[in-house]
């Protein structure tokens, strides 16, 4: 593996193996006094973020620091990029500099991809954090690792995503690796939160959020992504609240053995309750704590192996 | 009395050096060195924990810890080490995948280490052991017990249990197969050809 730009390229054997690192990393770190190895010593790991993000960039810059690599942080605003400096300027200034890994949070989607192209001759590996509403594999990854961890295997359990599907990275990322790893998803969204060519995912597609639940082996509550709305995609919080969030009632109809999962960050009273949020069934924290695991995982692949340049 | 299998059951290139039931008596002989040098059964000895290295290192400490318990009636604790994080060669060989690391619940703090593993060669492996024993704990010594001691040691380490002593050349391998592993017990020399 050289980048991470996608679920969409994983096929299910990468997924696992980054899944089974991740576990291992975990269990290996478990109760330790010095949570610190020396695997990546010596490499360089570039953040480069042009986006708000508070658990993302600090669980790659943990991740990166557990391994002994040098994690350098970069953020759109306090750099040259505030002085009109393309992203492939950037990125080529930080290659130069010597990162080994540019890890790449960014509104526009598509934007990892380009990025990889412009660095892959410099050896410089791309993670994709986020690119604008497309993807976000290491935060599927740590959706499956989690629920891994209270499921067991993904193959045959059904996943209920519900909320603003279109506006979501976190929603494509999770439907590609989830069916990639033999799970049955569900979409549950009003018809103006999901995108043009939904009927082509492998999906299924509901507007009921109560018809779902009791049937679903985990739910993730996705944020509605105010700052990527323009215009008016249903009546009021209040009634998206009453239609599609996750209330305590509705936590009742869900099976016993169900999880609930959430991205963060959350809008407590919109599309999830407190209690909810708060309570046993939510699997909200330990998504933060594998999210340093799995990302240390995606290091570990990416960097460990010095690949030979063709 | 016939000379042992040699070769009858492997394939051309092959010698096999340990039989299964050679693999058993060196491993209950390696059992009565550790009681002796260890004084485990005595009481207030320093207490002993077995670490096997990953993969064959595992089943060897779990193999000597019952032998131990069965001659000695002391019950030693065993855990698995998994030394890949650690070890100095990933940036030239392909991506591993890692194994399990398990210490005794008791951890390995101010505890006789015995790092067991199948095979002496550079020392790497067990120098790479070293610095995650680091990062494990603080034991009050650390022995090392290996099943093979091939020499061509790169580093200056040396082990306090050996099974067998094998001169080899650096075209040959050593395959230790345990059944826990590879489904029979048998230590064998292989020839790779290329001298390189």
């Amino acid at each position: 593996m050289k980048h991470l730009l996608g679920t969409d390229g994983l096929d299910a054997d990468q997924a696992s193996a980054v899944l089974d690192t991740a576990e291992a990393l975990k269990r290996t770190l478990l109760g330790r006094e010095v949570r610190k190895l020396p695997t990546l010593r010596g490499r360089t790991v570039i953040t480069l973020f042009y986006e708000a993000s508070t658990r993302t960039r600090v669980s790659f810059e943990i991740a990166g620091k557990w391994m002994s690599a040098d994690v350098v942080n970069v953020s759109a605003s306090g750099s040259s990029v505030g002085k009109g400096e393309s992203l492939r300027d950037t990125a080529l200034t930080l290659a130069a500099a010597g990162a080994d890994c540019v890890i790449l949070r960014h509104p526009s989607s598509g934007a990892a991809h380009r990025l990889a192209g412009w660095l892959t001759e410099a050896g410089t590996s791309v993670v994709n954090a986020g690119d604008g509403m497309h993807e976000h594999p290491t935060q599927a990854l740590l959706d499956a690792a989690t629920l891994r961890e209270r499921l067991g295997d993904l193959a045959g359990r059904r996943i209920a995503i519900v909320g603003d599907v279109l506006h979501s990275r976190v929603a494509r990322s999770n439907v590609n690796l989830l069916t990639t790893l033999g799970a049955e998803v569900v979409l549950v969204a009003p018809p103006t939160l999901l995108p043009a060519g939904v009927r082509r995912w492998p999906v299924t597609v509901s507007h009921t959020l109560d018809a779902e639940l009791p049937g679903a082996d985990a739910v993730m509550m996705l944020r509605v992504q105010a700052e990527r709305m323009h215009g008016g995609f249903f009546p009021s919080a209040r009634e998206y609240s009453i239609a599609y969030g996750l209330s305590e009632a509705r936590l009742a109809t869900l099976p016993d053995h169900a999880v609930v999962l959430h991205p963060g960050p959350m809008l407590r009273g919109m599309e999830i309750a407190s209690a909810v949020a708060d309570s046993p069934r939510a699997a909200i924290t330990q998504q933060v704590a594998n999210g340093v695991h799995v990302r240390m995982a995606v290091l570990y692949h990416l960097l460990a192996h010095e690949e030979e340049m063709a | 009395m016939a000379p042992r299998n040699r070769g009858a059951a492997e394939p051309a290139g092959q010698r096999e050096l340990l039989s299964a039931g050679d693999v058993a008596r060196t491993v209950a002989r390696m059992a009565h060195q550790v009681i002796e040098r260890t004084a485990l059964d005595v009481p207030d000895s320093a207490p002993v924990v077995l670490l096997g290295i990953q993969t064959r290192g595992a089943p060897l400490a779990t193999r000597l810890a019952a032998r131990i318990a069965e001659f000695s009636g002391v019950a030693v604790p065993t855990g698995v080490l998994d030394v890949t994080l650690y070890r100095d060669d990933l940036r030239r060989k392909p991506t591993r995948p890692l194994g399990a690391t398990q210490l005794p619940p008791d951890g390995v703090d101010d505890r006789l280490v015995i790092l067991v593993d199948d095979v002496l060669y550079s020392g790497r492996t067990i120098r790479a052991a070293l610095d995650a024993l680091r990062d494990a704990g603080r034991p009050r010594a650390v022995q090392l017990a290996v099943l093979v001691d091939r020499g061509h040691r790169e580093l200056p380490i040396r082990a306090d249990y050996v099974g067998k002593n094998v001169p080899t050349s650096r075209t040959e391998e050593v395959h230790v197969r345990l059944a826990e592993t590879d489904g029979h017990d048998a230590v064998v020399l292989r020839r790779t050809g290329d001298g390189t």
